[in-house]
């Protein structure tokens, strides 16, 4: 067990390692930052001190150890368009991110499950078949497509929901949040269907796939057999049953719904990270890039360690063949 | 020519082709979409890049079928007085051209590192998956918007105008490879413990000459189908990166840059500019993706 952990451990901090020398790559290859601070017209001697001073003639793994430090605690400089602090930026920016996909997540889990079990248990119903056909197109339509569709239908031609922006939001120190008032609920509705959507129809196929498997097997047999209710059977032994892949696959796409933000932010004009990135790199904005780079980087890194870590915990199969085969 | 048609009306592939409706369709679109991206400069009733024809007076004309459009502008006009028919024509050829290009670049990349790693096997084995193992925890679209964005940042302002596209190709291209490569080297692995390929080391060919003359060949079935399908999924990623502005330029639209002009003017009623290239876009996809999924049953003997 231990030596599982640590060997995904060290995978993890080798990605983040190699994604910070991407990062601190930019940095130091996209323009002088000398010649940033002093101007053209600095004099020789003035380009040798400030060069020292930046610590840029130092050897290369130095100035990369140095960056890996300060990336650690959070810090990557300021904005070279806003000249601010990128990290302000960042934590201003992350609650509108993060509330936006976590009502993304609930309403793909929320309509998903209860849409596969239904496919799955009703095969052959006119209304299976419609839900299926729907997520078939929702898998295959682009993100940034749904959302105009959406808003052309309820913004512009019905004027029921705001088509852009968080509406009016309240502080909890530095949280900021949508969810106490009725225009931030009513602007989430849009952007949180637009990026949930993908999720939804892929546990949706899942949840009916898995559903139907889990039906074939014997102990389900058995249970009928029983004589318990189709009830018992279906949500007592099937349902559960089909949950543990749902759980790994959900965890895994919490990482693809953060990413896909960046998307459905844009359409939206939703002020969070993923428009500060798209902005960043209209704007050749080095270190925002860099710093959203590794933060997104951390977020996938840290959620596939814990689904690998539950897995592990949840599935004992897995346990006993490793020690099979250490055997 | 006559027994070669012959042949293929009675060929496997063409009986399964001729059962399926709905596959009819969908290559009949595709061959529409291709046909009218691929022959743009001669069937589009307006070349809308030669400025000289343009004309301000003709911007949002609305659909010709409304009333208050002209005919000459059978699906209007956008914001410059261009053809939305013509550049959607255009533009389905840059969306196209980048696909398949990025496709191929992803087909050639992964299936020489699956051929590699299969065949070498060892610690260049070991490392080619580990990167592939942890290329595909992240998604394919957020990686090459990374290195799209990367190189934008990377290279100067001027070249980055003739670059965009070999650019765009290049990112997409990395983002897919890692399927190719773990079905090849599958394959591979299976190829490389038969006979015909220990009988050709016998004989001495250099292991390059094996992979390339011996195995090859015999692992290229799979990979076809993955890129059919992933021919649509390549088309998708392009249009996502124009529309978020990181694709390519403005003045070479593809159908994502399009629907993102026509985006700003949702809201003053010229729904038209943006509606039109977004339709073309899903039906491109959907019956791209209809023909992977037909060829891949179609091709596994298992569904036979």
């Amino acid at each position: 067990m231990l030596a599982f952990v640590l060997r995904r451990l060290a995978q993890a901090v080798v990605v983040m390692l190699v994604v910070g020398l991407i990062a601190f790559s930019l940095f130091r290859f996209v323009g002088d930052p000398v010649v940033f601070m002093l101007g053209q017209d600095a004099t020789p001697e003035d380009r040798v001190r400030v060069t020292r001073m930046l610590g840029l003639d130092q050897p290369f793994y130095v100035q990369y150890a140095s960056f890996v430090a300060r990336a650690a605690q959070g810090e990557f400089g300021l904005s070279l368009r806003q000249i601010r602090p990128v990290s302000t930026l960042i934590t201003e920016r992350l609650p509108a991110t993060l509330e936006l996909s976590f009502v993304a997540a609930v309403f793909a889990l929320g309509i998903g499950i209860p849409l596969g079990v239904y496919t799955a248990l009703r095969r052959n119903s006119w209304l299976s078949h419609i839900f299926l056909a729907v997520s078939l197109i929702g898998v295959s339509l682009p993100t940034f497509l749904i959302g105009i569709l959406l808003i052309l239908v309820f913004a512009v031609v019905l004027g029921w929901l705001p088509s852009f922006g968080r509406g009016d939001t309240v502080d909890f120190g530095w949280w900021t949040s949508g969810f106490f008032t009725l225009s931030g609920l009513k602007a989430l509705i849009l952007p949180s269907i637009t990026l949930g959507l993908f999720q939804m129809t892929l546990i949706q196929r899942l949840v009916r796939s898995e559903m139907l498997e889990v039906l074939r097997t014997d102990y389900i047999k058995f249970a009928r057999a029983r004589g318990l209710s189709d009830r018992t059977v279906h949500f007592g032994h099937a349902l559960k049953n089909t949950l543990v892949p749902v759980i790994t696959v959900t965890g895994l796409q919490l990482g693809a719904i953060i990413a896909f933000a960046i998307i459905t932010e844009t359409v939206f004009q939703w002020p969070g990270m993923g428009l500060l990135f798209i902005q960043a790199v209209t704007f050749a904005d080095v270190p925002v890039m860099a710093a959203y780079l590794c933060l997104i980087a951390l977020f996938f890194v840290t959620i596939n360690l814990v689904v690998d870590l539950l897995y592990y915990a949840v599935d004992p199969r897995l346990r006993i063949d490793r020690a099979v085969a250490a055997n | 020519m006559k027994a070669a048609l012959e042949r293929f009306w009675d060929h496997d592939l063409a009986y399964s082709l001729r059962r399926s409706p709905v596959t009819l369709v969908a290559l009949l679109l595709t061959l529409v979409c291709i046909g009218g991206a691929v022959f743009a400069p001669w069937l589009a009733p307006h070349d809308p890049f030669d400025l000289a024809s343009l004309d301000l007076n003709d911007a949002f004309s609305p659909p010709a079928w409304t009333g208050s459009g002209a005919a000459k502008y059978p699906l209007g006009t956008d914001d410059q007085g261009r053809d939305v028919l013509s550049t959607i024509m255009y533009g389905a050829r840059i969306s196209l051209g980048v696909g398949v290009a990025a496709v191929a670049f992803a087909l050639v990349l992964g299936v020489s590192l699956g051929l590699l790693s299969g065949y070498i096997g060892g610690r260049v084995d070991a490392f080619i998956m580990r990167v592939a193992d942890i290329q595909l925890s992240f998604p394919a679209i957020l990686i090459a918007l990374l290195i799209d964005g990367v190189a934008r940042v990377a290279l100067p302002n001027e070249q980055h105008g003739n670059l965009a596209v070999p650019v765009l190709v290049l990112a997409i291209g990395v983002s897919g490879w890692v399927q190719y490569a773990r079905t090849v080297r599958g394959s591979t692995l299976v190829e490389k413990s038969k006979e015909y390929v220990q009988a050709a080391r016998v004989v001495g060919r250099s292991p390059l000459a094996i992979m390339l003359a011996h195995v090859l060949p015999n692992v290229t079935g799979p990979v076809l189908v993955i890129g059919t399908i992933h021919i649509a999924t390549a088309i998708i990623t392009e249009a996502t990166l124009s529309f978020l502005g990181v694709g390519v330029p403005p003045t070479q639209p593809s159908l994502g840059t399009l629907i993102r002009i026509g985006n700003d003017f949702l809201f003053s009623g010229e729904w038209w500019i943006t509606v039109f290239p977004g339709a073309a876009l899903i039906t491109l996809v959907l019956s791209v993706n209809l023909l992977g999924d037909w060829l891949r049953d179609a091709l596994n003997p298992k569904l036979r």
